[in-house]
């Protein structure tokens, strides 16, 4: 495992993009060391951020975090990263494989782009988790979210497949434009989650306003939810819980599309 | 010809010769035991022999909940046939009419492999639009809206090209009774074997063939050497003792599952002993000629 332990809390934001596996096998520590990850005109390099200790570059550690962390774990085809600590903004982005672990919060962007593999970020998530960048049509499409703790806006914003877990709440329009895919939020989605969804599923724990714009279809068909609590209990017990829970299913958004389904707990107002 | 005798059973010194055979594999559950049986029995029925229906189908075991995807209690089916195209017509068919038109059910693949089958994948046009795929981490799905709200089914299945067909035992007894319960005992046992079927009513062949007919245009006629009463005007493969014949024929994923089938039907009947059950116990074959796998009885006591 490739360590790299921050010496200092940059003074600028950090492009970590080449510190994959793919990027760093073959590498020697020189070499390493002199990859520029700077995106001031300060030039910046991995030696000047980070102790770095070499090892099997299948699998790479960040000893210290910071909000300034950009773009780590792009790309990410394969093996595993973890952070122990924060990350900043579009962490995962583009990712096709592999396992990126986050021990603290992400920023804005987490998953965006993402194609397969696994992220878990053990605090919290920014805004449009998953989301496209901007100019892109879709979000992720592809592999498996999960966050123990809340996300911030439009969290899986034009999603496209794959599954997103968020065990804490969601702030507003959450699932917003969504394509297709699943959302579970355990806890709270704030105002209009779904917001012009046109397919896929949400599986909230309580939405604090829902948009008039989806109609309800009565009990959900229990099969489907049997298979994704079975999925779920692999990645989170909460979530797990909640779809086993008695729900109530609603179509939408009506606005556009409406072949989406938002599944609540049975009783929601 | 009869080389071994067991228990009092007269094992012909023989093989039984089966060939090779593609086959897939499907999972159907449903609320209860009851109704996965159900669908299970309706979408293998017509499905004996290839000779007339296309294809040949039976169950392969009940699966408790805790093995099946969705949790609820389920049904192995197994079918076999001799081209892939056959093959995949008659599962879209069979699910399609029999699967998704029964109450409660749901059906996943029921075989891995590279190469796959079509089920979900061309079931969902019947949602009419109002289908759902859903992907999860080791199967993809179809929610087609029905009924009683959704029939979900894999998308598709996987198919081997390693499945033997054919494998087959032919049992004579004292009496149409003896022989019949000796089959019953055999298929019994053929049961608890993994990966087989027996396609024919109960998995027991009354009218056992053989290839041609002196009618133009017919592929299999009734197998006169092994008809009892034909025995004084026609060469006849018989014993002046054999008063009935039941032929159990056996399907299976591996050369091996077929042999592992054979092997336990066999030590079933011969259990019996010739009073009880069959006196002797044969197997069909063309001669070595028409198929590479031959499961030699002796090799199986």
């Amino acid at each position: 495992m490739i360590r790299f332990t921050l010496r200092a809390p940059p003074d600028q934001r950090l492009d970590l993009s080449p510190l994959v596996p793919d990027r760093l096998t073959g590498l020697d520590q020189g070499t390493i060391e002199r990859i520029g990850v700077s995106t001031t005109r300060a030039a910046l390099c991995v030696g000047d951020v980070f102790t770095v200790r070499l090892g099997d570059p299948a699998g790479i550690a960040f000893d210290g975090g910071s909000e300034r962390f950009d773009n780590l774990g792009e790309a990410l085809s394969a093996g595993e990263i973890i952070v122990e600590g924060d990350v900043g903004q579009f962490a995962g982005r583009r990712m096709g494989g592999g396992r990126l672990e986050i021990r603290g919060d992400a920023g804005g962007w987490a998953a965006s782009g993402m194609r397969g593999g696994r992220i878990e970020i053990l605090g919290r998530a920014g805004e449009r988790l998953g989301g496209p960048a901007a100019g892109e049509l879709a979000g992720m499409a592809g592999g498996i979210v999960v966050v123990r703790g809340s996300v911030g806006e439009r969290a899986g914003d034009r999603l496209r497949r794959g599954l997103i877990v968020v065990e804490g709440d969601a702030a507003g329009w959450a699932g917003s434009r969504m394509i297709a895919g699943t959302l579970v939020v355990c806890g709270t989605a704030g105002a209009l989650p779904g917001y012009l969804m046109r397919r896929g599923t949400l599986l909230l724990g309580r939405a604090e306003t829902l948009s008039p714009t989806f109609v309800p279809t009565g009990g959900p068909a229990k099969v489907f939810l049997r298979l994704l609590a079975a999925e779920l209990r692999q990645l989170s017990e909460p979530a797990a819980g909640l779809a086993a829970a008695p729900l109530q299913r609603l179509m939408g958004d009506m606005a556009t599309l409406g072949l989406g389904e938002m599944l609540l707990p049975s009783g929601h107002g | 010809m009869h080389a071994l005798t067991r228990n009092g059973v007269r094992i012909d010194d023989t093989f039984a010769e089966a060939f090779d055979m593609r086959a897939t594999g499907i999972v159907i559950t449903a609320p209860t035991v009851r109704w996965a049986r159900q669908a299970a029995i309706t979408a293998t029925g017509f499905a004996s022999s290839i000779i007339g229906c296309g294809v040949e189908a039976g169950i392969d075991a009940d699966l408790p909940g805790d093995v099946t995807p969705d949790g609820r209690p389920g049904v192995r089916v197994l079918l076999f046939a001799g081209s892939t195209t056959e093959l995949q017509k008659q599962l879209v068919g069979r699910v399609g009419q029999c699967v998704l038109t029964s109450p409660g059910s749901a059906c996943y693949a029921g075989l891995g492999g590279d190469e796959a089958l079509r089920m979900g994948d061309g079931l969902r046009y019947f949602g009419d639009g109002w289908q759902i795929s859903k992907r999860f981490a080791d199967r993809h799905v179809w929610r087609i809206p029905v009924m009683d709200g959704e029939f979900v089914c894999e998308g598709s299945t996987g198919l081997t090209k390693g499945a033997v067909g054919g494998g087959n035992l032919i049992l004579m007894g004292h009496s149409a009774d003896a022989t019949l319960h000796a089959a019953e005992a055999a298929v019994g046992a053929m049961n608890a074997v993994p990966d087989v079927i027996m396609p024919f009513p109960g998995g027991i062949v009354l009218s056992g063939s053989k290839v041609g007919s002196k009618y133009q245009g017919l592929m299999a006629s009734t197998n006169h050497a092994y008809c009892p009463t034909l025995r004084g005007a026609t060469p006849s493969e018989l014993d002046a003792d054999t008063a009935a014949v039941l032929e159990i024929v056996i399907d299976g994923l591996t050369p091996a599952s077929v042999a592992a089938a054979m092997r336990a039907g066999l030590a079933a009947a011969v259990a019996l002993g010739p009073d009880a059950g069959a006196a002797r116990i044969g197997a069909g074959n063309y001669g070595g000629k028409l198929g590479r796998h031959h499961f030699h009885l002796r090799e199986l006591l």
